[in-house]
């Protein structure tokens, strides 16, 4: 066999092995029948079911608001940490800072839901305080996502050419105005793709919002894992295909975005 | 400046990370009660009260050390076979002329974008016993009753194969794509035959993003909850699991915060290992 022909295989294997269940889901979202492996006519009824679905519909909503807050306190914070660990050299708990947010990236999920939740309660216990709700599905999703975003904004500080920032200093710019008019922009894609990241890992976690989450707050994963531990179901299948709709649509969109910038430099 | 680039995250860290785990840390010597919160204080009466009482309690139990250990095959079974299905995937790519990878590569991280619940949603219906996968066996000819993957161990493996692959790919990809051209050339026009230059060049030269891989995709793979809470059964009791029921089923916060504690004392070295081997990753994201 040619070099040629094993890399196809290999590629071929590879990639039906990622894309063949998505495909199954997506495929089975227009079954008729309430069996998810049975294929007994097109239709689009379970879409319309998905439509009068209240509870799904509002932990949809407030999935959204949640990861739209805490992807946004997750870039800022994350493009601080990021811009300490690649531009003020050495200083006291670099270490420490940098060790917390690659520990944040690496440890089982249940791990921090766990110790988070144990905060949130003893926080409670010493102040009397504010109880549990969707705020802290926010600041757990904070916490995870800053450590992605510093990630991201790291890797763009490092291949990102400095000579840039001291020509300007040079023609007599401010600190200000170089960070506004010469960093920022250039680092921009990061915050945006770091943004991105936070916001659909928000959007898909269920560990740590069922361990933080105070009653009431409900996010769509939460509804989609209860569902899923009960068997399949052909709602599930229409959500699905939705959300690779949108996901498949981002991407397309990026892609295009990303491309037309390339060809302008 | 300098203080509120430093200062705000590192506060934000410091509670939301670091007062968390100093938590884990006290529970997990406390005992269990009923009342809220449900675990007993640390100082009561003016004497100290933890007791390591948790942590004999998981050693001595069967149930905790079989978890341990199952957990701990699993994730290593499955990080074997993300290598197998992995490396050719990513030398496959690195191979490919210049304008195709970028576009492949994409392809393998794009799962991403996908609900991760989603994912492992579809091999249960995938791998269950009247499930596709059963069904086209059944139909070849090559099995006579149903196959009931799901609940189950394979099912379990599988779904995190499916799930980690692309931290597999990523990192071997980006060593690959390191290596210079020239050192394969040199080889050939020594004489050495294709096979041989992949075994005497190419993959001594790609293991470090092999190394890097493997421990993406065993960490987390050893603490997973989901894939084994959709996938396995009862006979799969992998230790994510085991804290999620000692936790929201037995309302054993005490002895779920041990169980913690001793994971991440499991995971800490490769956890290290994995934060050194981190910037080729971060550059294949960006």
């Amino acid at each position: 066999m040619s070099s040629r022909s094993l890399r196809l295989l290999a590629l071929g294997l590879g990639f039906a092995f990622l894309y063949g269940p998505i495909l199954w889901v997506v495929a089975f979202s227009f079954n008729e029948g309430r069996l998810v492996t049975l294929w007994s006519g097109f239709s689009t009824r379970w879409y319309g079911e998905l439509a009068d679905n209240e509870r799904l519909l509002d932990a949809a909503g407030l999935s959204l608001v949640v990861a739209m807050i805490s992807a946004s306190l997750a870039t800022m914070l994350g493009a601080l940490a990021g811009f300490a660990l690649s531009r003020l050299g050495r200083f006291r708990g670099r270490g420490l800072l940098a060790g917390a947010l690659g520990a944040v990236l690496t440890l089982p999920e249940v791990i921090l839901g766990l110790a988070l939740l144990l905060a949130f309660v003893s926080v409670d216990s010493w102040l009397d305080g504010p109880g549990r709700g969707a705020w802290t599905i926010v600041v757990a999703h904070t916490t995870l996502g800053m450590a992605y975003v510093t990630l991201v904004v790291r890797a763009r500080l490092a291949d990102f050419d400095r000579s840039l920032e001291e020509a300007a200093l040079d023609l007599g710019a401010t600190p200000p105005q170089v960070f506004l008019r010469v960093t920022l922009p250039l680092i921009l894609p990061a915050l945006g793709g770091g943004w991105l990241i936070a916001f659909m890992l928000s959007l898909d976690d269920v560990v740590l919002a069922s361990f933080v989450a105070g009653p009431g707050a409900t996010t769509l994963p939460m509804v989609v894992f209860s569902s899923a531990r009960l068997g399949l179901n052909p709602q599930i299948n229409a959500l699905a295909t939705i959300m690779v709709g949108i996901g498949a649509f981002a991407v397309l969109v990026a892609v295009w975005l990303f491309g037309r910038q390339e060809r302008r430099r | 400046m300098r203080r509120l680039l430093v200062g705000l995250p590192a506060l934000w860290l410091l509670v939301f990370f670091g007062l968390p785990f100093a938590l884990i840390l006290k529970v997990s010597l406390s005992q269990a009660v009923v009342g809220q919160p449900p675990f007993t204080p640390l100082f009561a009466d003016g004497a100290f009260q933890g007791s390591l009482g948790n942590f004999a309690l998981l050693l001595e139990d069967d149930l905790y050390v079989e978890a341990i250990l199952a957990s701990l095959g699993l994730a290593a079974s499955s990080t074997v076979a993300c290598v197998l299905i992995g490396y050719p995937m990513a030398w496959a790519i690195a191979g490919a002329p210049r304008r195709w990878r970028a576009p492949m590569l994409a392809l393998v991280a794009l799962p991403f974008v996908t609900s991760f619940l989603i994912r492992v949603y579809a091999w249960i219906g995938l791998l269950r016993p009247t499930g596709f996968l059963s069904e086209l066996l059944q139909s070849l000819g090559l099995i006579d009753s149903p196959l009931a993957l799901v609940p189950g161990s394979f099912a379990v493996a599988i779904g995190m194969i499916y799930t980690y692959l692309p931290f597999m790919v990523l990192p071997i990809y980006a060593s690959l794509e390191k290596i210079d051209p020239m050192l394969s050339a040199a080889a050939a026009d020594l004489g050495a035959r294709p096979a041989r230059i992949f075994w005497s060049v190419t993959l001594p030269l790609s293991l470090p993003g092999v190394l890097a891989g493997s421990l993406f995709v065993f960490v987390p793979a050893v603490g997973e909850f989901v894939v084994p809470e959709l996938l396995g059964g009862p006979g799969t009791p992998m230790i994510g699991k085991v804290i999620w029921q000692e936790f929201f089923n037995n309302r054993d916060w005490p002895l779920a915060s041990a169980l913690a504690v001793m994971l991440l004392v499991l995971l800490a070295a490769p956890i290290a290992l994995a934060q050194r081997s981190q910037a080729p990753t971060a550059r294949g994201l960006g």
